[in-house]
């Protein structure tokens, strides 16, 4: 904790373009262990084209990303090779879609979806397995006699918890989340808050949050990111950003949640 | 190129119909996956003149392997005598000319579905599977881009879901056909539909040949690979013997079928390799249900 750290990622001039449009472009900074991150901005800014290209699901064309692995320190992903990356994907990382059903797989009832990932890397204990399926369910507010039910069966509150669930179960350090409270009601919203707060905290997990929500940001992130067409126009501790933006788009985003 | 057989009823076809390049290309991936045990090679399957589901692969992987001085058999669930295994027996009695037996030991190569003979198969035979369902993780994945890569990098957590979601749901693994193996350490491959039973002999002697005709893939087990059926250490992989013996031949370890034996629900269970059964009944063995061995049985 006091230790001044290295950071556990390194992000440096990262650009991706679809052809002639940009998506993102000259994205640098550092993540240190235990920090949250929140990326805002208006509809098609970049940020799920940068948080796919860091979390290694699309390639960028330019730049390095540096993670600071267990075994040999800090690595640029984007060099290594695919199965080195994919494991990475199973073990220290985890993604948290948006849409659940994209996170989740729909024919296997929630304890399988949890003990996926244990299973990836070489659990084969049965009665193991199921026992930390039900302790994760149980930590994401989902009662143990649900354990055998498929997600389809879920509401969308629920089957976002699960899909944490899913992915937290191997203790990751890292986790990318695009709008993971997105399209849940408000009410659902505040409580998956409050839990992924929590969680959070408990693991000293670090973590990249794409949001439009500037309340998702102002509860979770300690520092903050501001994308306009595919820059970062502003970035440093989140409340410092939200109560004296700098750039006139944050200012214009900070006022236009405060019409809300 | 071409090859004349005296002997064979009809000169429009070629020896065991397919054409010689045809027959390169499928000994060609034959020979990758004997050297890649348990991958999945694809080649260009041929239309066969029987439809996919009677066993085309299997037919194709036949006629590349058989030699004029081969003896066939042809087993459907271990029967010599059903329509598919009496209609392949034909074919290839007729395009190839070669002899063909119901008798395990007497084959070189055997053509089976569903099963694995319960007679210990040696060095000098071919056992050649028809496989309907060549992908063991399509269960879960259907994306056959994303299989092909858990297999390349080894990614087999997912097989074990499979296992996982069986034991959730019925208190056991129950999956009874086509489960799941690891051969030589390193590829996950199905069997193709043969009883977990026959698993154990999925190690042997004879070299295995797997084609699935539709799928367009041959994969293959050499002789003495080692093959192991994935499990739990909680829920070690269990054969299932059946509880009772053989009613005809009194055999005790092998894989029974049910049969109905009148209009009142009679039933009985025989072994269902008949080849085998027919073999210990001349051998002199007798279940409960066998007739006596003058008069006829009522
Ligand atoms: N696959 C693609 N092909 C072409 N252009 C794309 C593609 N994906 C995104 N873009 C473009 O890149 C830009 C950034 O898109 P991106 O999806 O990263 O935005 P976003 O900030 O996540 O938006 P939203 O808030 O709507 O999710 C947009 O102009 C978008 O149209
Ligand atoms: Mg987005
Ligand atoms: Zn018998």
């Amino acid at each position: 904790m006091s230790t001044p750290a290295t950071p556990l990622l390194q992000v440096r001039d990262i650009r991706k373009t679809y052809g002639a449009r940009i998506g993102c472009t000259d994205v640098n900074f550092d993540l240190y262990p235990g920090e949250v991150i929140g990326i805002v901005g208006e509809s098609g800014s970049g940020k799920s084209t940068l948080l796919n290209c860091l979390a290694g699901h699309l390639a960028p064309d330019a730049g390095e990303i540096l993670f600071n692995t267990r075994a040999d320190g800090l690595k640029d992903t984007l060099k290594m090779s695919e199965p080195e990356r994919r494991m990475l994907g199973r073990t220290d990382w985890a993604f948290v879609h948006q849409n659940a059903r994209d996170g989740l797989r729909m024919g296997v009832s929630a304890g399988g979806n949890v003990g996926e990932r244990l299973m990836a890397v070489g659990a084969r204990h049965y009665g193991n397995i199921r026992e930390q399926a039900i302790d994760w369910l149980d930590r994401v507010e989902i009662a143990e006699d649900r354990v055998d039910d498929r997600p389809g069966a879920f509401s969308g509150g629920m089957q976002q918890r699960l899909q944490i669930a899913r992915n937290l179960v191997t203790g990751p350090r890292l986790v990318f989340m695009d709008e993971p409270t997105g399209g849940l009601d408000v009410s659902v919203q505040a409580r998956l808050l409050d839990l992924l707060r929590g969680l959070v905290r408990e693991m000293g997990l670090s973590a990249i949050i794409v949001t439009h929500d500037l309340a998702v940001v102002r509860l979770l992130a300690d520092r903050l990111m501001v994308m306009k067409s595919g820059h970062v126009v502003e970035a440093g501790l989140t409340d410092q950003v939200l109560d004296d933006p700098q750039h006139g788009y944050t200012q214009l985003l900070v006022s236009s949640v405060l019409q809300v | 190129m071409t090859e004349e057989r005296p002997g064979v009823e009809t000169d429009a076809y070629n020896f065991a119909y397919l054409d010689e390049q045809t027959k390169r290309m499928i000994r060609r991936a034959i020979l990758k996956g004997v050297a890649i045990p348990g991958y999945q090679v694809p080649f260009a399957s041929r239309e066969m003149p029987m439809p996919y589901g009677w066993g085309t692969g299997g037919v194709q992987v036949t006629a590349a392997c058989l030699t004029p001085e081969d003896r066939l058999k042809v087993i459907d669930q271990g029967a010599d005598d059903t329509t598919n295994a009496v209609s392949i027996r034909k074919f290839f009695e007729r395009t190839a000319g070669v002899e063909t037996t119901e008798h395990t030991t007497e084959a070189t190569v055997i053509q089976t579905r569903h099963r694995i003979p319960e007679t210990p198969m040696t060095e000098d035979q071919i056992l050649v599977y028809q496989v309907p369902i060549p992908e063991p993780l399509r269960f879960l994945e259907p994306r056959e881009t994303e299989t092909r890569k858990m297999h390349g990098l080894e990614e087999y957590g997912l097989m074990h879901v499979k296992l996982y979601e069986d034991i959730a749901r019925h208190g056991e693994i129950a999956t009874a056909y086509a489960y799941p193996v690891k051969v030589e350490g390193r590829y996950v491959m199905d069997p193709s539909p043969i009883p977990k039973f026959d698993n154990p002999r999925l190690e042997s002697p004879a070299l295995q040949l797997f084609g699935a005709g539709r799928e367009q893939r041959i994969y293959a087990v050499p002789p003495y690979s080692k093959v192991v059926s994935l499990d739990f250490e909680d829920h070690p992989f269990d054969p299932s013997k059946a509880d009772h013996p053989c009613a005809l031949c009194g055999a005790e370890n092998t894989y029974l079928d049910e049969v109905i034996m009148d209009d009142a629900g009679g039933r009985m269970f025989v072994c269902s390799d008949t080849d085998y059964c027919a073999t210990r009944q001349a051998e002199g063995h007798r279940g409960a249900q066998s007739a006596p061995f003058t008069e006829a049985a009522e």
